[in-house]
C-alpha cells in the first residue's frame, strides 16, 4: 500500500478523462489507472446486458407470475365470498321458509281445535237437550204414573175401609160416606 | 510466509479484446466477475419456476423482485417504478458480485472506486437528465428548500448544490471503502493465523484460535455488508430519483 493520498484522488479522477494507462507496475490496484479502461469496457457491456435482461426478459416474467398469483387469489376470494353469500341467501331462504312453515303448522292447529272443541260443545249441548228432554219425559210419566197409582190406591183404600167397616160393624157402610172419609183421610 | 492483503484485489488479464486509442481493452479477472454476477442473475430470474406455489429458487427470486419494487414504492413512490429495472439491476449486480467475492479465492468487482463511480455517476446523470426533462428549471427548485429565512438562503443554496455534486462521490466511495476494508481486515485477519502457526510451532497454533475466532465473526460481518452495501445504493439511488420525479418535496 505504499500509495500516496494525492496521487490516489488524481487518478480517480482522471478516471474519465484521457487517463495515460500502462504504468503504475507496483501500485495499489484499485487506484491502477491502466486497468480502467478495461474495467470501464466490461462493466458497461455487463450492465447493459443485465439491465437488457431484467428489463425485457426477467421481471416481466417474475412480474407476471406474482401478478397471475395475485390474481388467483383474488378471483378464489371473490368465488368463495360469492358462495358464501349465496349460502347465506339459502339459509336465510331456508329460515324464513321454516318459520312461515311453523307459522302455518301453527294456525292450521288452532284452527282445527277451535273447530274440534265447537263441533264437540254443539254435540255435547245436543246430547245435553236430549237427555233433558228425555229426563222431562220420565218424570212426566213418573208424575202420571204416580197419580194414577195413588187414584188406584184410594180405590182400595175406599174397598179395603168398606170391608173393614163391614167386618167390624157387620154394615156395609154408604160408598159415598166411605169415599169422602177416605179422601178426607188422603189428604189429612 | 508473506501476507499480502492487496493481492486480492489485483486486476489480471486474461485475454485483450483490442485498443482504444494507447489503452489497452482486456478482458481480467474482473470483467470475468462481472460476466458470473450477470449469469447467476439471469438463471435465477430466467431459470426459476412460474409456479402458482413457489419453490425455492423461485422464491427467491419473487422475494427479490418485491423486495426492490417494495423499496422503490416506499422511498419514490409509485411513479418510481419507472426506473425499477435499473435499480432491480443495480441492486442485483452489486448484491450478487458482492456475494460471490466474499468467496476466498474470488476476485470483488466493487472493490475498485472506477466500478463503482461509474455506477454513481450511471445514477447521477439519470437524476440530473430525468429531473430537467420532466421538470425542466423547476428541477432546480431542489436547490432552494422551503421556509429558510432569505438572508441564510444564499449559504443553504450553496450547501445544497455542493452536496448534489458531491453524491455520486459519497455514493461511490461508500460502497468501494467498504468493500474494499472489509476484504483487507478479513484477509488480515485470516493471515494471522497462518502467520503464528508458521512461526511459533505447536504454540502458534493454539495461539491462532484467536484470530480464526475474529475471521470467522468478520466473515459473517462481511457477509451482511456485502447485501447491506448494495441495498444502501439502491435505496440511495431511490431517494435521487425520487428529488428527480418530486422537486417539490
Amino acid at each position: 500500500m505504499a500509495e500516496s493520498h494525492g496521487e490516489a484522488k488524481g487518478q480517480a479522477a482522471g478516471a474519465h478523462t484521457e487517463a495515460e494507462g500502462g504504468h503504475h507496475g507496483g501500485a495499489f490496484p484499485p487506484f491502477d489507472s491502466s486497468n480502467y479502461a478495461s474495467q470501464l469496457v466490461s462493466l458497461a457491456i455487463a450492465f447493459v446486458a443485465l439491465y437488457l435482461i431484467v428489463s425485457r426478459i426477467a421481471l416481466p416474467r417474475v412480474g407476471g407470475t406474482i401478478d397471475a398469483r395475485q390474481n388467483k387469489i383474488e378471483g378464489d376470494l371473490a368465488e368463495a365470498q360469492k358462495l358464501k353469500d349465496e349460502s347465506d341467501a339459502a339459509l336465510k331462504a331456508y329460515e324464513t321458509e321454516l318459520a312461515n312453515a311453523r307459522a302455518n303448522a301453527q294456525a292450521i292447529g288452532n284452527e282445527t281445535r277451535e273447530k274440534l272443541n265447537a263441533a264437540s260443545e254443539a254435540e255435547r249441548k245436543a246430547l245435553e237437550e236430549k237427555l233433558a228432554a228425555k229426563l222431562a219425559d220420565a218424570e212426566k210419566q213418573i208424575a202420571t204414573t204416580r197419580t194414577n197409582a195413588m187414584s188406584n190406591v184410594r180405590g182400595i183404600a175406599a174397598d179395603a175401609a168398606g170391608a173393614i167397616v163391614q167386618q167390624l160393624a157387620g154394615v156395609t157402610p154408604d160408598a159415598n160416606a166411605v169415599n169422602s172419609a177416605v179422601d178426607a183421610s188422603l189428604k189429612g | 510466509m508473506k501476507i499480502d492483503p492487496i493481492h486480492q484485489f489485483n486486476i489480471e488479464p486474461l485475454f485483450t479484446l483490442g485498443h482504444i486509442g494507447n489503452h489497452t481493452i482486456a478482458f481480467t479477472n474482473s470483467s470475468l466477475y462481472m460476466f458470473v454476477a450477470v449469469l447467476l442473475i439471469a438463471l435465477l430470474m430466467l431459470a426459476s419456476g412460474r409456479d402458482l406455489v413457489p419453490g425455492r429458487l423461485q422464491s427467491v427470486a419473487e422475494i427479490s423482485y418485491e423486495f426492490v419494487a417494495s423499496t422503490i414504492r416506499s422511498t419514490a413512490g409509485s411513479e418510481g417504478m419507472k426506473f425499477f429495472p435499473l435499480i432491480f439491476s443495480l441492486f442485483m449486480f452489486l448484491c450478487v458480485s458482492n456475494l460471490v467475492g466474499v468467496i476466498p479465492y474470488t476476485f470483488t468487482i466493487a472493490s475498485h472506486l472506477i466500478v463503482t463511480a461509474a455506477l454513481a455517476l450511471l445514477v447521477f446523470f439519470t437524476v440530473l437528465i430525468y429531473g430537467v426533462y420532466k421538470n425542466g428549471l423547476k428541477f432546480f427548485s431542489i436547490f432552494v428548500p422551503h421556509g429558510v429565512p432569505i438572508y441564510i438562503l444564499p449559504l443553504v443554496m450553496f450547501i445544497e448544490i455542493l452536496s448534489f455534486f458531491l453524491r455520486p462521490v459519497s455514493h461511490s466511495v461508500r460502497l468501494f471503502a467498504n468493500m474494499l476494508a472489509g476484504h483487507i481486515a478479513l484477509k488480515v485477519f485470516a493471515g494471522f493465523v497462518a502467520m503464528l502457526g508458521f512461526s511459533l510451532g505447536a504454540l502458534g497454533w493454539v495461539g491462532g484460535v484467536l484470530p480464526l475466532a475474529l475471521t470467522v465473526a468478520l466473515y459473517a460481518l462481511e457477509l451482511l455488508v456485502a447485501f447491506l452495501q448494495a441495498y444502501v445504493f439502491a435505496i440511495l439511488t431511490c431517494i435521487y430519483l425520487n428529488d428527480a420525479i418530486h422537486p417539490g418535496h
